[in-house]
């Protein structure tokens, strides 16, 4: 298989000492390959949400090694990390996290503005980045004025816009109904299909289902694995 | 399955014969039930003993084509109106072997259950590639354009939810196990003070 985008060697992540010492991830390795979506499913506290912050950066940890993009990410500077989470990696979450003050093509043009580039070019990035989740008529409106499916997909747009090949989705569909939930999904492979990387956080086994591999977590180890070597269980429907 | 309806319902937009009846339905459904001709002849012809379908003559090419009653008609809205009965739950082999499991010396319940819940998420994932198939692959959620193909999507995710539920199921039964194991494993500490404070 071709390089991996994202690449966790041995990870483990202990918070806390002595008693209080709680080990979140122990020794863990995981990798996603450009065009592969990997969900991560597993119980509260079993330390998916953790494999996820550390394979973007947002922590660090306490042994083992992460890369992105073949950079080491453990061995940079805060600044440089910084730098990489802006260039390389997109984030989704539950809570949508978007700006209310700004129009959802500026939400989506602010991480492009923030690596140093035009205005206009942001701009005009983010248009298109809208228009390929759906809502490119909606780039003017407010996070307010939209309903919870397309904040998300604005979200989306936020998170591939750019060059970034990493997607990182902590239950994307947490708050939203079953049909755009998929609707959501249906994106994230979209973009996987197109070559990204996608690691998708979920504890729901019909969203995980997207997946080309799911990981199922436990206790901070990864108990087990199901690849995508299909079940010919069904086949299409019969000749129209 | 009844068949039986399925097949008056579908006479019951028009005429059809044996063949054409279980091309129609398969449309609708996949091959997730598939029907083999042989039955769909037999259900035809004890529709016709009931007086719900008849048969009336061959068409151009020698098929025998049957047309629905107003027996029939009235057969097909009493199904839709009355809801499925869920007062005999079907045989659910996975429940009966869990049960049997966690009775039975010497089975590893975790690794049944582990193993069962690989092979489900696999199903679940062969089922949401043939949505994806259904589906577009654009980004815009294209609606299916025929009513059958809507009726194809729909049946998908009948099968999505019962696997969906049935991997909740078994991440509940390890939970539940696991927390009988810490249970029973402090429970000679606890009883004590249980104790104590009862005869308080």
């Amino acid at each position: 298989m071709s390089d991996a985008i994202l690449r966790l060697t041995a990870v483990t992540r202990v918070h806390g000492t002595g008693a209080n010492e709680v080990h979140a991830l122990r020794g863990i390795s995981f990798a996603a390959h450009p065009g592969e979506l990997v969900a991560v499913m597993g119980p509260s506290g079993s330390g998916k949400s953790t494999l996820l912050t550390i394979a973007g950066g947002l922590d660090q940890p306490t042994a083992g090694a992460v890369s992105v993009e073949g950079t080491d990410l453990v061995g940079l500077s805060p600044d440089e990390r910084a730098r990489m989470r802006r260039t390389s990696i997109g984030y989704v979450f539950q809570g949508f996290n978007l700006i209310p003050a700004l129009t959802a093509a500026e939400n989506v043009a602010l991480p492009r503005e923030l690596d140093g580039i035009g205005a206009r070019q942001a701009r005009d990035e983010a248009r298109r980045a809208l228009e390929e989740v759906g809502i490119g008529d909606l780039a003017d409106r407010f996070p307010d004025d939209m309903s919870g499916g397309q904040q998300q997909r604005v979200a989306i747009a936020r998170a591939v816009v750019g060059e970034r090949r990493l997607i990182l989705a902590d239950e994307p569909t947490g708050a939203l109904d079953t049909e755009t939930g998929e609707e959501i999904l249906r994106l994230l492979r979209a973009r996987c299909d197109t070559g990204a990387a996608g690691v998708l956080v979920t504890h729901e086994a019909r969203h995980a289902a997207w997946a080309d591999r799911v990981v199922f977590l436990r206790d901070g180890v990864v108990v087990d694995e199901t690849g995508s070597s299909p079940v010919e269980l069904l086949t299409e429907p019969a000749a129209r | 399955m009844s068949v039986k309806h399925a097949l008056l319902a579908l006479l019951e937009q028009q005429p059809m014969y044996g063949y054409q009846l279980r091309v129609e339905f398969e449309q609708r459904t996949g091959t997730t039930w598939p029907l083999n001709v042989g039955q769909v002849y037999t259900t035809l012809t004890r529709l016709e003993r009931d007086g719900l379908a008849s048969a009336e003559g061959e068409d151009a090419e020698g098929h025998l084509i049957y047309r629905i009653t107003d027996a029939g008609r009235d057969e097909v809205a009493t199904w839709f109106t009355t809801p499925v009965s869920r007062t005999q739950p079907p045989r659910d082999e996975l429940a009966i072997k869990l049960a049997l499991a966690v009775t039975v010396a010497g089975v590893d319940v975790g690794t049944v259950i582990q193993q069962q819940r690989s092979a489900t998420m696999a199903a679940l994932q062969d089922y949401t590639r043939l949505k994806r198939q259904a589906g577009s692959s654009t980004v815009a959620p294209a609606e299916p354009a025929e009513p059958a193909d809507l009726a194809w999507s729909l049946v998908l995710d009948s099968l999505v939810f019962g696997a969906e539920a049935e991997i909740r199921w078994l991440d509940h039964c390890e939970a539940r196990l696991r927390r009988a194991a810490v249970e029973r494993s402090a429970a000679p500490t606890t009883s004590a003070p249980a104790s104590e404070r009862s005869t308080r």
